[in-house]
């Protein structure tokens, strides 16, 4: 059994802590955490899924432009954020549970370790402004 | 391979007949076999191993989990720094910004201390280490980076037949609800997996640690849970608090035993105590 590295461990009680949804993902795009927030992003109970796969949590979400077109993922900040270990920043839509848009703001940054080894990244999602209105 | 305890008190050392059963000598611990000897830490504890000491070879490693003042205050007091017979290496945490002789030299100069680094006499080799794992005569050492405020490591020091696992400074239980329940999410437990001995930070009482988080230490109550987590054989309490005298070290431990009830044994880290681990 290998633990996480303790830069991981620390996001993951960072994000415990928070009201924001915060989800974590190894180098691959495996989720390895998501916080209760975003468990309602999701649908889904941490504790129920456990880790997830990067190819079965990334079908859950169908990121749109404004005109409903798909996004390919490159184009998403946590996939940038994986490919090239820099923070990204993007506002998009997703398609909520009901089959509504969603606009929403995704910010990703890389957790790179104090020996400068990346291991994994954060992204924090915020609901836009202008679904409540 | 055998175990002895030279200073097991945390923060600063402390004197005075209110402490002197447990001992207020700073971190040190001694490990040896088959010849060779490593320190674990120089805190104030390192100056009386060297005082009470006969080395058998002329190599002595110590290994430094940090650099905060009480893991190396007792450093410039180390007889082999100051003989040009003996090969010394020292071996500590890796930083980002800094070399680890850089940041030795800022307690092993003046003004703080009269000699500088580069005029020690004996042959000095530092070792930055990180999650490394590197062999020292007849030891296998696991280094991992843990939960302390700034660069640390733990250290699991393994021979032949016998593991020893030192995590002096640590707080694993940092979070909304203190530790996660799953070994993979908890910093250090591979260095603790299975150990026989381990001596854990253990500073605090559950009170005072509700209102410490984040200073890098632990609860009592937390240094078990995770030493039962990690399957260890034997815990040893350790960095007492400078502020608790004997008596109250020893209330502290009987009010844990009454509300806890471990398999494993478990006891205060007492300095000048030897163990032999087979």
């Amino acid at each position: 059994m290998a633990a996480y590295e303790i830069e991981i461990i620390l996001n993951r009680q960072l994000a415990d802590c928070l009201s924001i949804p915060v989800f974590i993902t190894d180098t691959k795009g495996n989720l390895i955490f998501y916080n209760e927030p975003a468990e309602e992003v999701l649908g889904q109970r941490f504790e129920e899924t456990g880790e997830m796969p990067v190819e079965i949590w990334a079908t859950d979400f169908k990121p749109m432009d404004e005109h409903g077109n798909l996004m390919p993922a490159e184009e998403l900040p946590l996939v940038q954020t994986l490919g090239d270990a820099f923070p990204h920043h993007k506002s998009f839509h997703i398609e909520s549970k009901t089959g509504k848009l969603q606009q929403i703001s995704v910010t990703a940054y890389p957790i790179i370790s104090r020996t400068g080894k990346m291991l994994g990244a954060v992204a924090i999602f915020w609901k836009s402004a202008k679904n409540e209105s | 391979m055998k175990v002895k305890l030279w200073g097991v008190r945390g923060s600063i050392p402390v004197t005075g007949p209110e402490t002197s059963y447990y001992g207020g000598n700073t971190s040190c611990v001694d490990v040896w076999e088959d010849g060779c000897q490593l320190v674990l830490d120089g805190g104030s504890g390192i100056q009386r191993f060297s005082m009470n000491t006969t080395l058998d070879s002329k190599r002595i490693d110590i290994l430094l989990t940090h650099l905060h003042l009480d893991h190396i205050q007792g450093l410039g007091f180390f007889k082999p720094l100051f003989d040009p017979d003996m090969d010394v290496h020292i071996w500590g945490p890796a930083s980002s910004l800094r070399t680890l002789h850089s940041r030795l030299s800022r307690y092993l100069s003046p003004p703080l201390f009269p000699v500088l680094i580069r005029d020690l006499p004996c042959k000095l080799t530092l070792h930055e280490i990180e999650n490394s794992q590197f062999s020292i005569g007849p030891f296998t050492i696991q280094s991992r980076y843990i939960i302390h405020p700034g660069p640390t490591v733990g250290f699991r020091v393994s021979s032949k037949n016998s593991t020893f696992t030192f995590i002096p400074d640590h707080e694993p239980a940092l979070g909304k609800d203190g530790m996660i329940n799953d070994p993979k999410w908890i910093s250090g437990i591979e260095l603790a997996m299975n150990a026989d001995l381990l001596l854990h930070d253990a500073q605090f009482s559950n009170e005072e640690y509700q209102q410490r988080k984040g200073w890098g230490h632990s609860s009592m109550s937390d240094a078990a849970l995770f030493a039962s987590m990690a399957n260890v054989k034997h815990l040893l309490l350790s960095h007492h608090d400078p502020s608790r005298t004997d008596i109250q070290l020893n209330n502290q431990m009987t009010e844990f035993s009454k509300a806890n009830n471990y398999s494993f044994k478990n006891e205060l880290a007492k300095e000048g105590v030897e163990y032999s681990l087979e």
